[in-house]
């Protein structure tokens, strides 16, 4: 699943490059200008984005927990 | 003595008694004082790192942004939500590298990782001459949130002085542990104030979003969108990514980020992050509401945008609560800021011409100069002046030239010489400070080009000389170490 990862991509390109699309007031999208809530829209799929990587990052698996000397 | 006063002062006092407790049951060297212990758990690192982001800034200067540019406000919701997705892969290995050394602050890592005391001092002057700034914002807004909150009974001036020596008290006994509980009352309430006001304000003010936002279109055209010029597509693009990439390299978030107790908890955070900056949105719903309803707000001023609508509405005693929520936007960075200088003069200064100094006398010495750092901060407050806010301005382009060599250092094969990473950053700061000073754009030095140069952020020519630099400098520097001693 390492492919995912490269998911983390795509809110650079919907924030960046979605402004020289959705840079207007109208129509309002949930009470909010268009250009917000294209921003809003990405804020909360960055959080979808960003859970499902870490669901698939070995890194984060449960492992025994390991006693650190302190 | 009025109600809001009464409030506002509780909450300093509670600020205080909380953080002089946090200290109990530590013994406080300076692993335990600056970075925890490298104890914190999850939720404790969330509210640090989250904690960093939700200012005064945030709080006056977000609604005040809203109301007085509209659209390019949006600017703030977005650099974040990048910087955290960066979050994910550049945190952690900064974290296992701090750990596996016992480094304290920002510039140990870049000493450590180009094996150069003289790079650390260099990072460690950067990140000072970037944070008094920071905090002096802090103080400042501080006194406008007193001042306007106690409807006057206190003036600014005792209000900074009060704020400086409760932080001050606060960080000296317990350090970072002292930022960590006081940031979790602070999130708290200023998640309730805003989520509230970004909610009710509106809604009795127009009847809705919907309402409002269309009352604001047809009254102001195009200013809910990004500008054709100026404050442009290109200028929120450019601005967005460098404010994202200089998001993590502040000196008091590479502090905040030692704390953790396991790297899971930064992969966690990146995910949990985006959502919780929403509350931007709602300190964007005050602003907006302001608009009509609070016109004629300019300059500095538009920062008193949310506190001017709430005086229309509530008692006393709710001005007090949203008060007291502001004094804690302050103190709680503030603390941060303020024990991070201190570490850097201590731990990165003194140490550095000082080898053989003992832990002790290091760890006392931090200690003993976070009050000195805060009479310079008040100071720089109270004397005002134009200098301070061109130095704050400087600070987030300062600290972005740190990001180039950071990344560097970080890849299996550093292809960046300590000579490198030195004059990259030399170039860089000198870049920012000089076109800073002069009022230096892409406008200006392109005035013929198309507005997708001229409205771009000047901080990108910093960037790509500190770049060429760096490059430069590290490819002769590694070429002659390649050549064999004879």
């Amino acid at each position: 699943m390492a492919w995912v990862r490269y998911l983390a991509a795509l809110p650079f390109l919907g924030l960046l490059g979605g402004v020289f699309f959705f840079n207007r007031v109208t129509p309002l999208v949930f009470g909010m200008p268009l250009l917000l809530a294209w921003i809003v829209l990405w804020i909360l799929l960055t959080a979808a984005i960003m859970t499902i990587i870490y669901q698939c990052d070995p890194a984060n698996a449960d492992e025994p927990a390991r006693r650190t000397p302190r | 003595m009025n109600a809001a006063l009464l409030i506002i002062a509780l909450t300093a006092l509670g600020a205080l008694l909380l953080g002089l407790r946090a200290r109990r049951g530590k013994d406080m060297d300076l692993e335990q004082w600056s970075v925890g212990g490298r104890g914190f758990g999850t939720i404790l690192v969330f509210v640090l790192m989250a904690g960093e982001i939700y200012t005064t800034f945030t709080f006056l200067g977000g609604s005040g942004y809203a109301y007085g540019h509209g659209g390019p406000a949006f600017y703030i919701l977005s650099y974040g939500c990048l910087a955290y997705i960066i979050s994910y892969w550049l945190l952690p290995p900064i974290w296992r590298y701090a750990k596996q050394h016992r480094l304290i602050s920002q510039p140990d890592f870049f000493a450590r990782k180009y094996d150069s005391s003289a790079l650390g001092v260099l990072v460690a002057v950067v990140g000072i001459v970037a944070l008094i700034p920071y905090l002096v914002l802090q103080l400042k807004g501080l006194g406008i949130i007193v001042a306007t909150a106690s409807y006057g009974s206190i003036g600014s001036t005792p209000a900074i002085w009060i704020g400086a020596a409760v932080v001050t008290a606060y960080v000296m006994v317990s350090g970072v542990h002292g930022s960590a509980w006081t940031a979790v009352v602070k999130d708290t309430l200023i998640l309730a104030v805003v989520l509230f006001l970004g909610i009710y304000l509106p809604l009795k003010e127009y009847g809705g979003y919907t309402a409002m936002f269309t009352a604001i279109e047809a009254a102001k055209p195009g200013f809910l969108a990004l500008r054709p010029t100026g404050e442009s597509i290109a200028w929120f693009d450019s601005t967005v990514l460098l404010t994202g990439l200089g998001f993590y390299c502040w000196p008091h978030t590479f502090g905040s980020l030692y704390t953790a107790k396991e790297e899971r908890a930064f992969r966690r955070n990146a995910a949990l992050l985006p959502l919780y900056q929403l509350i931007l949105l709602f300190v964007f719903f005050v602003g907006f509401a302001a608009i009509l309803k609070v016109p004629g707000l300019t300059g500095g001023d538009i920062d008193l945008a949310l506190f001017r609508l709430s005086l229309q509405h509530f008692d006393p005693w709710f001005i007090g609560v949203i008060g007291a929520a502001g004094v804690l936007t302050a103190l709680v960075p503030g603390s941060m800021i303020l024990m991070s200088s201190a570490t850097l003069l201590a731990n990165n200064l003194y140490r550095a011409f000082r080898p053989d100094a003992e832990d002790r006398t290091v760890t006392n010495l931090a200690r003993g100069l976070v009050p000195v750092v805060a009479l310079v901060a008040v100071w720089f407050t109270l004397s005002g002046g134009t200098t301070i806010v061109a130095l704050l301005l400087m600070g987030y382009a300062f600290v972005t030239q740190l990001f180039p060599c950071l990344v560097a250092s970080l890849l299996p094969h550093n292809p960046v010489t300590r000579e490198g990473a030195i004059a990259g950053i030399c170039v860089g700061v000198a870049t920012v400070a000089a076109t800073s000073l002069t009022h230096t754009s892409f406008a200006t030095l392109f005035p013929t080009w198309p507005e997708g140069v001229r409205d771009l952020n000047i901080g990108i020519i910093a960037l790509v000389l500190n770049l060429v630099a760096l490059t430069v400098v590290s490819a002769v520097t590694r070429r002659r170490a390649a050549v064999p001693a004879e």
